[in-house]
């Protein structure tokens, strides 16, 4: 496991209590997991995405994680409409322990934007990993 | 690996662990009128001879014995178990209904269960089969809460009426508390499903048809599956005949997702109903969905072959509320001898016994009707029909029973539409005579 200080957290991306990350890329919004969570999870052997056009609110279950000793449930940081799932993930799932914010798992348009601002900056959620 | 129970010190020592004086201090929470307080009523000890003569005694006075010809299937069937399977099930090696753990301690087990798994696999036409359920009503049950899991937001399944009645039953049990709706789909003249109501369902995660079905007749699952899947529903085929797909096209083959059933057939006594044996297996793209336990093949850090539990993270010890099933223990070793059964005839002997069974049938089913009866049901069947004859088939049923034949099963208590009619079903256990006895008593 990773020191705390050693987690890559960038800044131009927002962080949710569960771990996952949204980054605005133009009309749509990116989202994977935290060097935090791909850290804890151990290697990622498997990856459940929804289907482009599904609709999430905010909070909802979009997916699941599956690691050599766990299973974890992903939950959407904001509420929106799938428009692109990274279909490289299904043959090569590791590459979240690679990089978790190159290996983005869903990308959505949002419903709404302003949702961005409700989430926690690098900072904030390296205060909450620390508890 | 062998199974012993616990020692007395093991006994002591685990109560002393835990701060009990005795195993009646341990259950001492249970309230008093819960617990047997007078002592066993048990007569005195027997010799070896006495005890055998006892028994034999207590088993002539049973309606069933060795010598009785039983022509009725309906769930659970009277095949002959080769000798090799009864010897190699009973080594006391396999002797657990659990599937093992710790692979560094059980790799004959696991390899026995990758075996049947790999078997079943084949003859079900699936990609993956689970190490088995308790048994083929259980396994339909879980089959439908694995389509409504795939399905996510649906909330109902439909299944036939042709699926054997407690099968149906269990499944009610099962997900009707859950808040499930269960739809079940009309039976056609023919004796095959009614699928015209299907392009109404577009709600529905799941349908399940049974084939043979319960009147023995063979469904035509490809022709269904291909409708089923119109309505955008997963396809569930259940079984409580195996050895039919030794002659069918297998359910896969048909387009099935996930097929699950009953697999007695295969080397299990019928023990007056069990323990019973759930098969169950699904199509690649739904293995993360399996209930149940997987044995999976892996190499060791030198390379070698070797057996482990595998995908255990849909397990409830793992994954918790969120589990594929809450199943915990299994049937083992029946799924070892299903194995040992399967390799035993392997795939010529299974299609060759299919193809027994299949001949017979129809030679009773056409003797029945050259005496008088009626076939119920047009559709093909494989080792099982049902017939009503001109006149009250009591009497004769009666005088079967004479001469130690069953003859069928009256169908009125589980279709009281079907009342006087009689699912007849024929095994290679039964021999022409037999079957030219019941013709000639149906005449007489």
């Amino acid at each position: 496991m990773k020191e705390l200080e050693a987690l890559n957290l960038p800044d131009n991306i927002g962080y949710t209590d569960d771990h996952e990350w949204a980054q605005i890329t133009g009309e749509t919004v990116r989202i994977g997991v935290s060097d935090y969570a791909q850290d804890q999870l151990g290697d990622i052997v498997f990856v459940e995405m929804p289907a482009v056009g599904d609709q999430f609110s905010k909070g909802d279950e979009f997916g699941t994680l599956e690691s050599v000793k766990a299973v974890s449930e992903l939950y959407i940081p904001m509420s929106g409409e799938v428009v692109a799932v990274n279909t490289a993930l299904e043959d090569s799932p590791e590459l979240i322990n690679e990089d978790p914010y190159a290996a983005w798992i869903i990308e959505i348009k949002p419903a709404d934007a302003g949702e961005y601002q409700q989430l926690h900056t690098a900072a904030a959620y390296l205060d909450l990993l620390k508890g | 690996m062998r199974y012993l129970p616990h020692t007395s010190e093991e006994i002591a020592s685990m109560l002393a662990t835990i701060g009990k004086d005795s195993l009646d201090d341990l259950f001492g929470t249970v309230p008093a009128d819960c617990r047997m307080t007078n002592a066993w009523q048990l007569p005195p000890p027997k010799s070896e001879w006495e005890l055998n003569e006892y028994m034999r005694d207590l088993a002539a006075t049973m309606r069933v014995n060795e010598h009785t010809k039983v022509l009725v299937g309906a769930g659970s069937y009277h095949h002959h178990i080769p000798e090799t399977v009864r010897h190699l099930a009973g080594r006391s090696e396999f002797l657990t209904a659990y599937t093992p753990y710790q692979p560094e301690m059980a790799q004959g087990t696991l390899q026995g269960i990758f075996e049947y798994q790999t078997l079943t696999a084949r003859l079900l036409g699936m990609d993956a089969v689970n190490a088995s359920m308790y048994d083929g009503a259980s396994a339909l049950a879980e089959a439908l809460l694995m389509g409504l899991r795939i399905a996510k937001k649906k909330k109902t399944v439909a299944v036939s009426k042709a699926i054997h009645p407690h099968y149906r039953a269990v499944v009610r049990a099962y997900l009707q508390p859950a808040g499930y709706q269960i739809l079940e789909l009309d039976v056609l003249d023919n004796g095959r499903t009614d699928l015209s109501g299907l392009t109404e369902l577009s709600d529905t995660a799941a349908v399940a048809l049974q084939s043979p079905n319960f009147f023995g007749v063979i469904e035509d699952l490809a022709a269904a599956a291909s409708a089923i899947h119109d309505t955008g529903a997963l396809v569930i085929t259940c079984f409580s005949e195996p050895l039919a797909y030794g002659l069918l096209k297998n359910p896969g083959q048909c387009g099935a997702d996930i097929v699950c059933g009953e697999g007695q057939s295969f080397g299990l006594s019928r023990s007056f109903g069990g323990p019973a044996l759930g098969m169950f297996g699904c199509k690649e793209a739904f293995t993360r969905n399996l209930p149940g336990r997987l044995v999976g093949e892996t190499k060791d850090i030198e390379g070698r072959r070797g057996y482990v539990l595998t995908l255990a993270t849909r397990e409830q010890h793992i994954r918790r509320e969120k589990a594929t099933s809450n199943i915990c223990s299994n049937q083992g070793i029946c799924a070892m001898t299903a194995g040992m059964y399967m390799a035993s005839l392997g795939g010529t002997g299974i299609r060759k016994l299919a193809r027994l069974n299949y001949d017979k049938t129809q030679y009773l089913k056409d003797q029945l009707v050259a005496a008088g009866a009626s076939l119920t049901f047009a559709a093909p069947v494989f080792n099982e029909f049902v017939v009503s004859f001109p006149r009250d088939f009591g009497p004769c049923y009666q005088r079967l029973l004479d001469k130690n034949i069953i003859a069928g099963l009256e169908l009125g208590a589980l279709y009281p539409h079907l009342a006087n009619h009689y699912l007849f079903c024929v095994t290679e256990t039964i021999t022409r005579q037999t079957m030219d006895t019941i013709a000639a008593e149906v005449r007489a």
